[in-house]
C-alpha cells in the first residue's frame, strides 16, 4: 500500500516504509511498565486471557488499508454495490466479510465536482475496521485543527490541489460515527479488473488528503 | 489555563496551528497491547470509548503536548480499571514496582 504524500529514502525502514519504534530494547518507560503490571493484573483476575491480547493483536495487525481498498474497488465495478455502500456502509462493508464493529459508517462520493475530506477534530476517530489503525499525522494537533478551517490549505501540504470550481467538504468524525472516502476512479484505470484496481486505493485517498494512484 | 473560550481544550477544531508533519511510524508491541487492552476491557463491560476519552479530555493540554498518544491511553485505561473496580490502586502500585525490578528494557520485563 503505497503513501502518496512523502517521498524518503527507505533505507533503515520498515517494509511499509516507517522508522522502526524502539520496542523491546530501550530503557523501560513509566507508562510501559504500567501496561505491563496492567494487563498481567486483568489476566490474573479472570478479566481478560493472554489469548485474548494475542488473537486482538492479530486481528489488528491483519487490518490494513488494503480492505478499505477492495471495497472502494467493488464499488468502482459494481454499480449495485456502490449504491448499497453510500446508502449504509457498514452493511455493505460486512456483505463483504468485514467486521465493521457497532460503529456507524458512512462512505462519501467524490465525484468532478465534490471531494471529501475525513478529520477527527475531536480527538483520533477513524474507519479503523477497514483501515487500520490511523498514522500519527491524522492525531495530529495541526491536522485536527486546521482541516476544518483551511482544508485547501491543508490539502495541499499533502500535495493535493482541489480546482477552485469543485467544492471541498470536511467530515468531522465522532466516536459512534465514521467516514471512508470512496475516491472518484482515475480515467487511467478505467477497464481494469476489480483486483487491479484495489491496488490504484491509497489508505491516503480514502481519508480524502490524496487521489488514487497507479501502483509502481 | 484558566480562560475559558467556550469549549474544552480537546475540541480543537478550528484552532490555529502549525504545519502538519507527514511523519508515521510502525507501531510497537507496547503501543498494540495498549490498543488491545482498550479494545477488550471494552467488549468485557470495564469502559467504553466514551470513558477513555472523558479521562484523555480531562488529562490537559499538557499531556497532549507531553505524552505520546498510546501513553495517554494507558493512562486512561488504567483509570478506567480502578473505577470499574477491576483492579486496586495499591495492585497497580505493588505490580509497577514487581516489573520494574525485573530489568531495564521493555523486553527483559514484560
Amino acid at each position: 500500500m503505497p503513501h502518496d504524500h512523502h517521498d524518503h529514502s527507505h533505507e533503515g525502514l520498515s517494509p511499509s516504509g516507517h522508522p522502526y519504534r524502539a520496542d523491546n530494547d530501550t530503557d523501560l518507560s513509566y507508562w510501559q511498565v504500567m501496561e505491563i503490571a496492567l494487563r498481567e493484573l486483568l489476566i490474573k483476575k479472570g478479566h481478560l486471557t493472554a489469548a485474548q491480547i494475542h488473537a486482538q493483536i492479530n486481528a489488528m495487525d491483519s487490518r490494513s488499508p488494503a480492505n478499505g481498498a477492495r471495497v472502494v474497488a467493488r464499488a468502482w465495478v459494481d454499480p449495485e454495490f456502490k449504491a448499497a455502500l453510500l446508502d449504509n456502509a457498514g452493511e455493505a462493508s460486512r456483505a463483504m466479510g468485514f467486521d465493521i464493529g457497532p460503529m456507524h459508517l458512512i462512505a462519501l462520493e467524490n465525484t468532478d465536482k465534490v471531494h471529501n475530506v475525513v478529520v477527527c477534530t475531536l480527538c483520533s476517530c477513524y474507519p479503523r475496521n477497514l483501515l487500520g489503525l490511523p498514522p500519527d499525522w491524522y492525531k495530529s494537533r495541526a491536522y485536527r485543527s486546521r482541516t476544518v478551517i483551511e482544508p485547501r490549505k491543508v490539502l495541499s501540504e499533502f500535495g493535493l490541489i482541489i480546482p477552485e470550481q469543485m467544492q471541498v467538504r470536511v467530515h468531522d468524525s465522532t466516536a459512534d460515527m465514521r467516514y471512508i472516502v470512496v475516491p472518484a476512479q482515475p480515467e487511467d484505470s478505467f477497464g481494469l479488473s476489480e483486483g487491479e484496481l484495489a491496488a490504484w486505493v491509497t489508505r491516503d485517498s480514502m481519508i480524502g488528503v490524496s487521489l488514487p494512484l497507479a501502483p509502481q | 489555563m484558566t480562560e475559558f473560550f467556550g469549549k474544552r481544550w480537546h475540541d480543537m477544531g478550528g484552532d490555529p496551528a502549525g504545519t502538519i508533519n507527514p511523519d508515521e511510524h510502525d507501531f510497537a508491541l507496547w503501543e498494540k497491547r495498549v490498543d488491545a487492552l482498550m479494545v477488550l476491557t471494552s467488549a468485557a463491560g470495564l469502559m467504553t470509548t466514551d470513558s477513555l476519552r472523558r479521562v484523555l479530555e480531562d488529562m490537559g493540554p499538557d499531556a497532549y503536548e507531553t505524552m505520546t498518544y498510546y501513553e495517554r491511553w494507558i493512562a486512561s485505561i488504567a483509570q478506567n480499571m480502578v473505577e470499574a473496580g477491576a483492579v486496586t490502586t495499591e495492585e497497580l502500585g505493588a505490580k509497577m514496582a514487581e516489573v520494574r525490578a525485573r530489568g531495564v528494557t521493555y523486553g527483559a520485563a514484560s
